[in-house]
């Protein structure tokens, strides 16, 4: 066993902080910030992380709704939402995924695995009937899947008293919801989902946002807030993948 | 006990023993045992859902939701409490000093547990983050919070008590997983509750800058709670397993300062070819190849402190579950880096293959160096002659080794075979698969994934029947005196 008084320096060196705990622990914590100090802090602070584009709002009330019923599944544990700028992927799925298509997105839901599709540009790809179908027994539809069913959301609301304080909180992490918004979220989410109300404050609050019963049946559930939000993911960014911007190829 | 044993392990054998706190170890091994069952059961349950989609029940123990029960129930409730007992038996061995704290003990044992129902019980009810590997909402890791600082006082006042010059290699990877681990919680966890009567929040960040935060500390919940704290155990229980000094105290030192630093960098590898920015993904890249090095300088400081020993793999089976866990840990470490590069992640990314890497590692090193442990602490800690049966050890080991088998080249087949056939074109150019082509080519993979699990987790109910015999068992013959009274 090599001791520590003899040997190269750097043992010895060692010694100095093998001989003290407090010292070993603050040399452990020094040594592991490096990485996440370099990595993610410049992040925060570089403006070309986030690239502009067109069209991008944060999202409705009722697409914030299901959005936390996709959270709250694990829908990510299947599904990604992130295209990769592969020729494969992009053919199969739809032009590859920019960051500010998640910029809104608080946490992300980017995903690992693709046991079932990417889902970045879902929304309108299938009508309704096929997502409400869907959810309530996949293999309805698909025989083959192996997706778990969903047929509760359709007897169960969803959080519309909950909604604004949602919504806040998000501002509060920057998400730029205006004052209008918050003031009209519960209005909105309910308005959203019924086409016999009048949608001219929901359109004006959130531009190419879809109002329809999504689910055809009576009743505001997490069935339309889910479909609601599979429906617009993907719809919003407006750009020219075929061309380029200039400014992001500088 | 060999004369050449390292310093402070032999010492603690020689001198008389200060009368340590080993009935929060004894909760701690019962509490992996116990959570072993649970967290793999789960394992074995969601792979049959993948074959049998008729067994998710809705909306409760859909495979979304359980999902993360059994992560969370391997990676934290069964590893987790197997890293925390190991370490406080061996902290205390190392520095020959008790632990200082008898409640603080006690407390950071329930706590923890508390802990572990709690994210459980959410993630089952839908109270989630989806930060994978980090699911639990604010306020259960608020608590975590509070146990893991205790958990961090504990080991480090056990440490500032000591009787040894010098801190025990084992315990600076204890250390450093203690301290790293509470420094990636609370940065990936920030997050605005809702209300303070609230279970949900809001992530602080957002989209790419969330994204990088939460795969940094994905990574590193994989560097630092399955590597360094399962380090920790290699570096206590193998040498004392083999009865030989660590082979390299100098190699020690390089990878250890290595290991700890560079694991750090290499999150951006889970996020290559997305909206991350080039440089980051670079980066990452560039260290998780250099991450090679540290691993198996580790791998190689496993095996040689048991070079002269290999006769006794044929009659050790505690031996030989720790070196076949070395083994493991050099194979998923080589494949690691190779998988963090970016072509390479290309193929593999979003396929089965992840999951047969993490399986090589979870199953194959941390599942087999932790069986070790246990079966080299159980007899010591009660005060018992040997495990119950001896037959036992040779059923469990040799069960969970054709479970990996099974498990680890069924996900490779499928994971490359999805990879391939997601980028495959036709003559003409046309996709020549539909991604439903891809889920149906998968099931027969899926099954044998099944068949895998069930197989080691068989190995862990002979391994829970070998402990509570054990334990359960009249004493026989008088505690050997080597082993310190309880």
């Amino acid at each position: 066993m090599a001791t520590t008084e003899t040997g190269p320096r750097f043992a010895r060196l060692h010694g100095r902080f093998e001989r003290r705990a407090i010292r070993f622990a603050l040399a452990i914590l020094i040594v592991i910030s490096a990485g996440g100090l370099v990595e993610i802090a410049p992040l925060f602070a570089l403006e070309n992380t986030v690239e502009k584009v067109a069209g991008m709002r944060p999202y409705t009330p009722l697409e914030l709704a299901g959005r936390g019923v996709y959270i709250r599944e694990g829908c990510y544990v299947c599904h990604s939402q992130q295209i990769r700028p592969f020729r494969d992927e992009v053919e199969r799925y739809g032009p590859y995924s920019l960051a500010a298509e998640s910029m809104y997105d608080h946490p992300f839901q980017w995903g690992s695995k693709r046991t079932g599709p990417d889902l970045a540009r879902l929304g309108a790809r299938y009508s309704d009937d096929w997502h409400v179908r869907h959810l309530i027994n996949p293999r309805d539809v698909v025989p083959a899947s192996i997706m778990p069913p969903y047929g509760f959301l359709a007897a169960t609301p969803p959080p519309t008293e909950r909604i604004e304080r949602l919504m806040r909180t998000h501002r509060t992490v920057g998400v730029p919801y205006t004052e209008a918004q918050l003031a009209n979220a519960r209005a909105d989410l309910l308005a959203q989902a019924d086409p016999e109300s009048d949608g001219a404050g929901l359109a004006g609050r959130y531009p190419k946002s879809q109002q329809r019963n999504y689910d055809g049946r009576p009743g505001l559930t997490e069935m339309d807030a889910l479909v609601a939000y599979l429906q617009m993911l993907g719809t919003l960014a407006e750009f020219d993948w075929r061309r380029p911007n200039p400014e992001w190829v500088r | 006990m060999s004369a050449t044993t390292t310093q402070a392990v032999a010492q603690s054998d020689m001198e008389p023993a200060p009368d340590y706190d080993d009935d929060v170890v004894r909760l701690f091994i019962l509490a992996a045992v116990f959570w072993a069952l649970v967290g793999m059961s789960m394992g074995v349950f969601i792979a049959a859902q993948m074959v049998w989609p008729a067994l998710n029940v809705e909306p409760w123990f859909s495979f979304g939701r359980l999902r993360p029960v059994h992560t969370s129930g391997v990676v934290f409730a069964f590893g987790g409490n197997a890293v925390i007992g190991t370490s406080l038996y061996c902290v205390q061995r190392t520095c020959r000093a008790r632990l200082p704290g008898r409640f603080a003990a006690e407390f950071v044992f329930w706590g923890y547990q508390l802990f572990i129902v709690l994210a459980a019980l959410g993630y089952v009810m839908g109270v989630t983050q989806s930060r994978e590997y980090a699911e639990p909402e604010w306020l259960t890791d608020l608590w975590l919070a509070v146990v893991w600082l205790t958990y961090l006082g504990l080991f480090v006042g056990t440490l500032l008590k000591r009787r040894e010059p010098h801190i025990y290699v084992a315990n600076w990877y204890y250390l450093a997983f203690i301290v790293a681990v509470t420094v990636l919680h609370v940065v990936n966890n920030l997050a605005v509750p809702l209300a303070w009567n609230e279970s949900n929040s809001v992530s602080l960040f957002g989209g790419v800058q969330d994204a990088m935060t939460e795969w940094w500390y994905g990574h590193n919940a994989v560097g630092f709670f399955l590597t360094a704290g399962f380090l920790g155990v290699m570096y206590y229980y193998l040498p004392k397993q083999a009865d030989a000094p660590i082979w390299s105290y100098r190699l020690s030192i390089i990878s250890f300062w290595s290991l700890v630093f560079m694991y750090m960098w290499a999150g951006p590898h889970h996020l290559h070819y997305t909206s991350l920015p080039d440089w980051v993904q670079t980066l990452g890249m560039t260290f998780t190849i250099m991450l090679w090095m540290p691993s198996w300088a580790s791998a190689l400081n496993g095996f040689m402190t048991a070079s002269g020993r290999w006769d006794r793999l044929r009659t050790d089976p505690v031996l030989r579950f720790m070196i076949l866990a070395v083994v493991f840990y050099a194979v998923a470490t080589f494949e690691g880096p190779f998988m963090g590069v970016r072509t390479v992640n290309g193929l593999s990314h979003y396929t089965e293959w992840t999951i047969s890497h993490v399986h090589s590692g979870a199953l194959g090193w941390n599942g087999f160096i932790v069986f070790g442990a246990i079966y080299y602490l159980v007899p010591r800690i009660w005060g018992r002659p040997g495990m119950y049966s001896r037959a036992a050890l040779e059923w469990h080991f040799w069960l969970g080794l054709a479970g990996i088998m099974l498990y680890v080249t069924a996900m490779w087949g499928a994971g490359v075979m999805q990879g391939l056939m997601w980028r495959a074109y036709t003559s003409l150019g046309f996709l020549k698969y539909s991604f439903l082509d891809t889920v149906i080519a998968a099931k027969p993979y899926y099954a044998m994934r099944l068949l895998g699990g069930l197989l080691y987790l068989s190995g862990a109910v002979i391994m829970a029947w070998n402990v509570w015999r054990t334990v359960r068992e009249p004493l026989l013959a008088p505690t050997p005196a080597a082993v310190p009274a309880e």
